[in-house]
């Protein structure tokens, strides 16, 4: 069995996943990168999630190989089961708060369940880690309580609780409207760097991916039709991502010119 | 037909055997769930002080009416000294365990199953499995715990107030001594009465919480329902077959007491 890179913080190969008769992911080959901040793009139905999940362990692929950290996980032992969820987070596009839970106990969770750590030390760390998303005011408002973009930052507090080396974020700007768009890929980049973790995204929004991200891969009918840089996607001439970029981008204008007529009624 | 009825008889065995797995696996998750106590006091307070009130009300009216019918039975006999007898024995053998399970499953069961469901389907639960957390052992180990202690309780405090009830029908408005209710009451339970009274509340309140929590667990298991309808289809469900389940328990438990 050939040894999975190093270099890569987690590589699949060969990943299939179908649900009945319907084959979503068709097998994909991806390695993404040790620190990176790495953007799988595709249109809705891609199989974008279907792809995150089946990298959590939350989904069970049919075939394929997933290696974390150059060990084969997806016929893995339970210790390494176990160490990949205390190294990798997942946040996920409804945030998965616990709405009975305040801020501090929803941060708190992962450390009081997981770690031997005593409850001073546990509210240290998760005040420690709201102060640095500059939610700390808020330590005792329920999920409920605060806007979404608080609830985004929230839930990103409860993945980098535990110090993870990977963060997995399933569409983190769904139903955001530009400004919000652009200013959750700015946090995520921000925090990528801050605590040194490598960030896997998944999302539709090409624009905001583009700046943001180290490298970028397109998926789309099951398949990776690119893997590059931001700077090789915006040149690429392959038909398929052509046409993916372009109707992003034309999609963009239109809601664009939508608002601006709006505003201008 | 044949093809439907085999399909039926396969998906209540698989169903059984789902039960099963589910509650062997909550129970065993006891032993590596972490800070375990503090979620079970705020199960027991859930379970216990949202349905005192129903427990009050029900067991009070139960005994009341026991009182009532019981007087005018023995009255045809001149054996109205025996209502004591009557209301106690019909109330610790049958109606305390039952009606409390029964009440329980209606307010802290359905409670229990909407909030796992709606757990699931905003995807908490599926959060916890991805941070290592058991997600039986931190959701519902504490309310499998939680309802060894409330039902037997709750089931005691039925008990009483129904007898109450009952000295409140017979003595005060229907005449029968006060003094012979209650020494009636004292020499018609026995040791084993009181024991089969709290088996079924301990055996009726596993089977019920364990069948709402499963449902609610796995509320997002239907194709047809999905979302709030799931949410609420699992609800129903988990009423429904935990009032059955206690009704068909309690045939079982008394067949060998009797």
């Amino acid at each position: 069995m050939r040894v999975a890179d190093r270099e890569f913080i987690i590589q699949v190969e060969g990943l299939r996943k179908s649900f009945d008769t319907r084959c979503v992911l068709d097998g994909i080959d991806l390695g993404v990168p040790r620190g990176s901040l790495f953007t799988v793009l595709g249109p809705s139905g891609a199989g974008k999630s279907v792809f995150l999940k089946c990298l959590a362990n939350i989904l069970h692929p049919d075939a394929g190989r997933i290696s974390f950290d150059g060990r084969l996980l997806t016929a893995a032992d339970s210790a390494l089961r176990t160490e990949f969820r205390k190294r990798c987070s997942f946040l996920f596009q409804s945030n998965a708060l616990f709405d009975s839970l305040t801020a501090l106990e929803n941060v708190a969770l992962p450390l009081e369940q997981t770690t031997n750590l005593g409850l001073r030390e546990i509210r240290e760390r998760s005040m420690e880690a709201l102060r640095q998303l500059e939610m700390d005011d808020f330590h005792e408002r329920y999920p409920g309580q605060l806007s979404g973009g608080m609830q985004k930052r929230l839930a990103l507090a409860r993945a980098i609780v535990t110090q993870p080396e990977l963060v997995l974020f399933d569409e983190p700007t769904a139903g955001l409207d530009p400004i919000r768009r652009n200013a959750v890929f700015t946090m995520i980049a921000k925090y990528q760097r801050q605590f040194h973790f490598t960030a896997l995204v998944v999302t539709h929004d090409v624009p905001e991916a583009l700046v943001a991200s180290d490298r970028v891969a397109l998926l789309n009918q099951g398949k990776i039709c690119f893997e590059g840089t931001p700077a090789e996607f915006s040149a690429s001439v392959q038909p398929v991502v052509c046409g993916f970029r372009d109707s992003a981008e034309a999609l963009s204008n239109s809601i664009d010119a939508i608002r601006q007529t709006n505003f201008t009624m | 037909m044949l093809h439907l009825i085999g399909t039926q008889s396969l998906q209540i065995i698989s169903g059984f055997g789902d039960f099963a797995v589910f509650t062997g696996r909550s129970l065993s998750s006891v032993a590596h769930s972490r800070r375990l106590g503090h979620r079970v006091i705020r199960a027991v307070y859930e379970q216990g002080t949202v349905c005192l009130p129903v427990i009050l009300i029900v067991g009070i009216f139960t005994g009341l009416v026991l009182g009532l019918q019981g007087y005018h039975v023995l009255s045809r006999f001149g054996s109205q000294g025996l209502l004591g007898a009557l209301v106690s024995l019909s109330l610790v053998r049958e109606m305390a365990p039952v009606l409390a399970a029964l009440m329980l499953v209606g307010q802290a069961g359905s409670a229990l199953a909407a909030e796992l469901g709606m757990q699931r389907s905003t995807e908490q639960i599926v959060a916890l499995e991805t941070m290592g957390v058991s997600s039986h052992g931190y959701l519902v180990s504490p309310r499998l715990i939680a309802s060894l202690l409330t039902f037997p309780a709750q089931t005691a405090l039925f008990v009483v107030v129904g007898l109450w009830g009952g000295a409140l029908s017979g003595s005060l408005l229907l005449g029968v001594d006060s003094g012979v209710y209650w020494s009636s009451v004292e020499h018609a339970v026995e040791f084993r009465d009181l024991r089969e009274c709290f088996m079924k509340a301990l055996i009726f309140g596993l089977l019920s919480m364990s069948i709402c929590a499963w449902q609610g667990f796995h509320a997002d298991r239907s194709r047809t329902a999905t979302g709030a309808r799931g949410v609420s289809a699992a609800t129903t469900r988990a009423v429904v077959y935990s009032s059955i389940i206690v009704l068909i328990a309690d045939y079982i438990i008394t067949s060998f007491f009797v």
